[in-house]
């Protein structure tokens, strides 16, 4: 099995990450995000399973000159699947979402999820309309998926298959209100962040 | 229910949506996601015709808790709009808004309410108010078409500004009752 190491594939790609907006969804994936560098910009869940990629979506359409990434597991995708329906009718440019695919609950006792049964995400996405979507299985696609974040004509979904192991824990500051208003003052300044 | 059998002529005096319209327009909403609900009918041809607001369509209620937390992550208001059916599937996505303090303000058309065909609208019609009380949700209510553009700015200012989660809860004497009997 070649499968990917999670925190070196979220780390090569939030390295040098400019301006980039990011959502990460609850569990491993906030703790890969987390262990690339705490940031303002990024919003890290603890909870409300499911919502991650239409926190994105509102995200990407309220700031259309910036781009938006999403990392989520495959478990919290399988639990927002009709959020890719959504995301396929506005069909936000500046939006793209990386799928950390371990095919494993890893929070809750590594229980296999759809994925691991043969359920292709990357299928949905694309029959929901996204501009391009792929199953990413080798660090030669990390380059490609890499710059369709920072790059790429929207909305990009990338499914990439990583190792199931459970990295160390490095978790975000859990005070949802703080990382709601650092995000908003990084973003928008700190006068439009207070009103 | 406090509801009276009689229905009011005022639902057809006054044009009770635009009012709505116009409101979220006034409090700068730019984001106006919805399940669909025959009473929210021309809420939602009036919101996908204005050039200034992105209308989104959502697969189910929850999706448009994070829309709108996303939204206000980026700057922008949004607001929610769904039939009382649907508040039990944003139960949990709820947790963002209280959690995280996100302003949240949902506009939500009640079934199983006075005059109600379809018992299966019932239980979840019933149980919206506490059922949202419960998960955090302000609840307001808005029972006469001349009160829909004070009721929307009112439900707009305590999301936005009072920065909380609110539901105006829409009369189903005000939207009438689906009758179930064949068009034409």
């Amino acid at each position: 099995m070649n499968a990917l190491n999670r925190r070196e594939v979220v780390a090569a790609l939030l390295e040098r990450r400019g301006a980039l907006l990011v959502v990460a969804g609850l569990g491993a994936a906030a703790w890969d995000c987390t262990a690339a560098g705490d940031h303002p910009l990024t919003f890290p869940l603890w909870g409300a399973m499911g919502s991650a990629c239409m926190i994105g979506l509102g995200l990407a359409l309220a700031q259309p000159t910036r781009r938006v990434l999403v990392v989520t597991g495959d478990g919290e995708m399988l639990m927002g699947l009709g959020s890719l329906a959504s995301i396929g009718v506005q069909r936000p440019g500046n939006l793209a979402i990386v799928v950390l695919d371990n095919e494993r609950y890893g929070e809750t006792g590594m229980q296999k999820t759809h994925t691991a049964y043969g359920v292709d995400l990357a299928a949905v996405a694309r029959a929901c309309g996204f501009a391009d979507s792929r199953i990413v299985r080798g660090n030669a696609g990390i380059a490609a998926v890499r710059s369709g974040i920072y790059r790429g004509r929207g909305p990009l979904f990338f499914q990439v298959k990583v190792k199931p192991d459970a990295p160390s824990l490095v978790l975000p500051p859990r005070d949802g209100a703080h990382l709601r208003h650092r995000f908003r003052e990084a973003l928008l300044g700190k006068d439009a962040a207070a009103q | 229910m406090q509801g009276k059998i009689s229905k009011s002529s005022s639902a057809e005096a006054v044009d009770w949506p635009a009012a709505i319209h116009r409101a979220l327009k006034a409090q700068r909403v730019r984001q106006v996601s919805y399940v669909p609900d025959a009473g929210h009918k021309r809420l939602i041809e009036l919101c996908h015709a204005d050039k200034g607001m992105a209308a989104v369509p959502l697969t189910t209620e929850e999706e448009g808790i994070g829309l709108a937390a996303g939204a206000w992550l980026g700057g922008e208001r949004s607001a929610l709009l769904m039939q009382s059916s649907g508040v039990g599937n944003c139960i949990n996505a709820l947790s963002l808004a209280s959690n995280c303090g996100f302003p949240l303000l949902m506009l939500v058309t009640m079934r199983g309410e006075t005059g109600e065909r379809n018992p299966w609208q019932v239980p979840m019609g019933q149980a919206t108010p506490e059922a949202l009380r419960l998960a955090g949700v302000r609840t307001l209510r808005l029972e006469r078409a001349e009160e829909a553009s004070a009721a929307a700015n009112a439900a707009a200012k305590a999301a936005f500004e009072e920065q909380s989660a609110v539901a105006l809860l829409i009369s189903q004497e005000l939207i009438g009752v689906k009758s179930f009997e064949e068009k034409r």
